[in-house]
């Protein structure tokens, strides 16, 4: 049965997946058996979209059936399980810019993939940034942009978390349609990521979860 | 224009050769017969390369945005507010650079009449975003999932009550009024005319008055801008008209990104028709102002059917048709749509190369794909162009802007049928780089 759930999620059939949620639920199965046939599941997407055979649509999509099914069970949940979680990243879009589809992606699949997210949403000051890594203790900062001016708004980020004495606790990648290596050493940030998934894997890799 | 009165009983080819000729012989009062030469050999350069014919040089026809303003000491901000400055700086990067084809002149827009409108679509200098950078788009569902039908059975009445009234703030007693195909008969006048006495509908009206006096005070500057440009440096408008195809008018300004890659999911047949049901008004859109301006180039910008946006088979099966039936009614007219790809369409290549769309009849602008792939899958039945990237625009040095050019050249502009242009509209570029593409494009572009 939730290996039904999986492959209605591995397919993208909604409707089936939060029906046979449902009557999971119901019938007594364990809630966090339900979230991790989802989760197995969206890893299969995941590696599907790294290997060129699944594309933006369908990561949309599954985030959105992760999250009706997360809804459903979350009733069902005795007390708030505080699963282990990897780490905790910070991840915005740069001031002066504000788009927000692919870093909300990342915002999802890093969710999915275990971390906690602090979103603090589009066209982000370099204190408020700041402010965010050292509230939250930040491992990784995420710093995400769609125009050509964002390259200079990454640096004046990278550089208050540098002001801030920040810098050596907090791994800062990049991400948006025009960046490029070069982009990240006009910043001074440690890395970029093509998609959502590059995003995971250094995440992954630099707070030792992989 | 005027067009001929046998327009209906041409043929597709004569009526691109009608607009052609009409494009190159445009009535502008020229400094002096050598303006006038300049013009029309310009002109050709983009009939030979559109033709696939060898031109006499590459034409150089970067995409230029905020980049005058930037050189000259200005801000987004005056360029959206103050027209002085929008005219004098806008011929004077033209003066200085000389390119082939005048930038985008329709992206400097007027701030002023977003005010009016309580435009709410976009941020722009000074309403949302920095003083010095571009509007930008508010990503967010302008229209919900569930108005497909109400789309689809009528989209006049649609924007008119449903979708203007929530993009622009000073439009929304539109909602209150009546669809105008009401008004058919003489009982039924009155009442429909009733709703206009409401006092938030005559102050809307006050409104839109207003807004034309801004727009028209903007479009007159914007004119004379580009007049000057073409009456004394003999540069030509590339474009005379805009379309876009119906997945991005549904996905860019409408259901946004992420609704309409739902909407894929859960109401794939209403996406479909309603796509379809857009064809038609995206020709005629493009046609009534091609018509007025006299240019037959049509500039499409296309957004959501780039490379990782969706699958091959989704782009064949659910971008293509439609963007494909707008582009095939375009040529029909006899215009040349000039697509402008902003992304990456390596995966594309195959699909858009299609031998039904007539060879020789369009452009297509390429920003981050393979030029050798798309010169020889694409290259051979239509003009393509670009793809000089914005980050060599903005990091790059003069040596190496001067070898990407002559490489690029090398591997697409041989025998012609290539347009040289930055990738993406340009923003930001060092000025001494920007000159280097200039000089290059013209260096290399005589020796093809």
């Amino acid at each position: 049965m939730a290996g039904g759930l999986k492959e209605a999620v591995i397919e993208l059939r909604e409707a089936d997946a939060l029906r046979i949620t449902d009557e999971l639920l119901r019938s007594g199965t364990d809630p966090l058996t339900v979230v991790s046939s989802c989760k197995e599941a969206m890893d299969v997407i995941g590696q599907r979209f790294a290997n060129g055979e699944a594309f933006i649509p369908e990561l949309i999509m599954a985030g959105e059936i992760m999250q009706g099914v997360t809804a459903k069970v979350k009733p069902y949940l005795q007390t708030e399980t505080s699963s282990a979680r990897l780490g905790t990243v910070v991840m915005c879009t740069v001031q002066g810019d504000i788009h927000d589809i692919g870093k909300d992606i990342v915002v999802t699949m890093l969710d999915i993939a275990g971390f906690d997210v602090v979103d603090l949403g589009v066209d982000v000051p370099p204190d408020r940034v700041v402010e965010a890594v050292r509230d939250h203790k930040a491992q990784v900062l995420g710093l995400s942009g769609l125009l050509t001016i964002a390259f200079d708004s990454m640096k004046t980020t990278v550089a208050a978390v540098e002001d801030a004495g920040l810098r050596d606790g907090v791994k800062i990648m990049l991400g948006g349609a025009p960046v490029t290596a070069d982009v990240v050493a006009y910043a001074g940030a440690d890395d970029w990521g093509k998609d959502a998934i590059a995003a995971v894997e250094l995440a992954r890799t630099w707070v030792g979860g992989a | 224009m005027t067009l001929p009165d046998n327009w209906n009983e041409l043929t597709s080819e004569a009526r691109l050769e009608f607009r052609l000729d009409a494009w190159q012989n445009a009535p502008i009062e020229f400094a002096s017969p050598q303006v006038a030469q300049a013009y029309r050999d310009r002109v050709q350069l983009y009939r030979d390369v559109i033709a696939l014919k060898k031109p006499a040089t590459v034409p150089i026809a970067p995409w230029i945005g905020l980049l005058p303003f930037r050189y000259y000491g200005h801000t987004a901000k005056q360029a959206y507010y103050d027209y002085e400055i929008l005219k004098d700086d806008w011929y004077r990067f033209h003066e200085e650079t000389m390119p082939d084809g005048i930038g985008l002149t329709l992206g400097i827009v007027p701030g002023k009449l977003f005010e009016i409108l309580d435009y709410h679509l976009y941020d722009w200098p000074g309403h949302g975003t920095p003083d010095d950078t571009s509007y930008q788009y508010n990503e967010k569902e302008w229209m919900k999932a569930d108005e497909y039908t109400a789309l689809i059975q009528d989209p006049g009445s649609y924007w008119q009550r449903t979708y203007l009234p929530r993009v622009f703030g000073a439009l929304e007693p539109f909602a209150q009024l009546s669809p105008w195909t009401d008004l058919v008969e003489i009982p039924f006048t009155a009442p429909f005319f009733a709703g206009f006495a409401a006092p938030p509908v005559k102050e809307m009206l006050k409104k839109l008055a207003e807004a034309g006096d801004a727009a028209m005070e903007w479009l007159q500057a914007s004119m004379a801008a580009d007049g000057r440009i073409m009456a004394t440096l003999g540069i030509p408008q590339t474009a005379g008209g805009s379309s876009k195809a119906p997945y991005d008018i549904l996905g860019d300004t409408m259901r946004g990104t992420r609704g309409l890659m739902l909407d894929k999911f859960r109401q794939p047949d209403n996406v479909k028709t309603a796509m379809e049901r857009l064809v038609p008004l995206a020709v005629d859109w493009a046609v009534r102002s091609n018509n007025v301006t006299g240019n037959p180039i049509v500039f499409i910008p296309i957004h959501k059917g780039a490379d990782g946006f969706m699958s091959d088979a989704d782009f064949r099966e659910l971008y293509w048709p439609t963007f494909k039936a707008v582009l095939l009614g375009l040529i029909e007219q006899g215009l040349v749509p000039w697509v402008f790809v902003e992304g990456s369409y390596n995966e594309r290549l195959e699909v858009i190369a299609d031998e039904e769309i007539p060879a020789g009849r369009m452009v297509w602008m390429f920003d981050a794909t393979d030029m050798e792939r798309a010169k020889a899958i694409v290259g051979s039945r239509q003009c393509i162009g670009g793809n000089v990237p914005a980050a060599l625009f903005a990091m790059g040095t003069p040596e190496e802007m001067d070898a990407y050019v002559k490489d690029l050249l090398g591997k697409t502009a041989k025998n012609g049928g290539f347009i040289l242009s930055s990738g993406i509209v340009l923003d930001e570029a060092d000025p001494t780089v920007y000159r280097a593409f200039i000089d290059a494009g013209r260096r290399y572009g005589a020796e093809i």
